[in-house]
């Protein structure tokens, strides 16, 4: 499912000084490391170990997550608009794999 | 005398013209807090398997290097509606076929590739896709005619008690539904938001699935997905949720 892992919801437009609702959901596992196969084998760990957005190169929200987060994770916070630029969500789970979705946002006066 | 037979000829009456009220759905039955997550299709986790399902469906595929697309058109506007007619009896065939089904009958028949397995998420994010394009639209499914012997099958596997419990599913989703049962509160049974995320399975799932764990929680045969009785089965829900909106992909406990 690769080309289709993750989704973010934001505006595509702000006036300056706005307050982003911004929602991230990524399709993940979250295997805790905890439990084990039909056959009693260990289920290797893996999960989403760290959530970031960058806003215009500027780190605006950062979240590291351990095994008590549910699969699937979903994730809402806020932001303020500030100036024109990109948002870059990226995603990077225990096995490097690095999910990055960008979103453009246009300020207004 | 006369005015208790004049009663029950106005009660006839009354329950022949009057329609029943569909019954609720099991979204029902959810929190608030489920219920404004299953509405917001940007927190909605069944979306990342109907945006698969999307991806697939432009996906040309097998020896015929067909898509869905290629036959109902790139924006699946044909699809609308289509969810609230299945399961259906296919008139090639005369099998019945549920959505699953028929995105698989597809597959061979048109595209010239195997089908998808069951529970695979490229099975179910087309399922989920497909059946999305109905969303908000009544179950309304064809229970006469062909497939008359195959509703007759689900209604009486609906009453027949079953396993280790000896439990019917009429006896919980008919004579319980809205009351407790281990802390959960059991629904109408109806399969309207299937494929659902059922947060017990942290995934996307069809009905049959849903079905193979009702089976198991009355300890009773767990038939093979695809199978002739679920299937019939799943035409009398359906019936069931006559009136009832598709709300697929739903969050289920």
């Amino acid at each position: 499912m690769a080309l289709a892992q993750a989704r973010v919801s934001m505006p595509a437009e702000a006036r300056r000084g706005e307050i982003l609702e911004i929602k991230a959901l990524i399709r993940h596992p979250m295997e805790t490391g905890y439990r084990v196969d039909s056959r009693g084998q260990p289920i290797p760990r893996h999960i989403v170990r760290r959530f970031a957005v960058a806003y215009d190169g500027e780190e605006v929200f950062r979240m590291d997550m351990t095994q008590g987060v549910a699969a699937n994770p979903f994730i809402a916070f806020s932001t303020v608009a500030t100036r024109t630029g990109e948002l870059v969500f990226t995603w990077e789970d225990d096995r490097g794999e690095v999910v990055t979705v960008r979103k453009s946002l246009t300020v207004t006066e | 005398m006369i005015a208790g037979r004049v009663l029950i000829l106005a009660a006839l009456f009354i329950s022949a013209g009057v329609q029943a009220e569909p019954l609720p759905s099991g979204t029902s039955f959810l929190s608030e807090e489920l219920k404004a997550r299953q509405a917001d299709e940007a927190a909605n986790p069944g979306m990342l398997w109907v945006d698969e399902g999307a991806r697939l469906w432009a996906t040309p595929q097998g020896a015929a290097g067909k898509a869905c697309a290629s036959c109902h058109g790139a924006d699946a506007a044909s699809m609308r509606g289509v969810a609230t007619r299945y399961p259906a009896v296919d008139a090639e065939s005369g099998d019945l076929l549920n959505l699953e089904g028929r995105i698989n009958l597809c597959r061979t028949r048109h595209q010239e590739v195997e089908p998808y397995a069951y529970e695979t998420d490229q099975l179910l994010g087309l399922t989920a896709f497909v059946a999305r394009q109905s969303l908000g639209m009544p179950v309304q499914v064809e229970t006469g005619g062909t497939a008359a012997p195959f509703y007759a099958a689900g209604e009486a596997f609906f009453h027949r008690r079953q396993g280790q419990l000896n439990l019917s599913c009429a006896q919980c989703h008919d004579d319980n539904a809205g009351r407790s049962l281990r802390g959960d509160t059991i629904s109408h049974g109806l399969g309207n938001g299937y494929p659902a995320y059922r947060l017990e399975w942290q995934s996307v799932g069809s009905l049959q699935r849903r079905l193979r764990s009702c089976s198991y929680g009355v300890r009773a045969v767990q038939f093979d997905y695809g199978s002739p009785d679920y299937l019939a089965l799943e035409l009398y829900l359906a019936k069931r949720a006559e009136g009832v909106a598709i709300e697929t992909p739903a969050i289920r406990r």
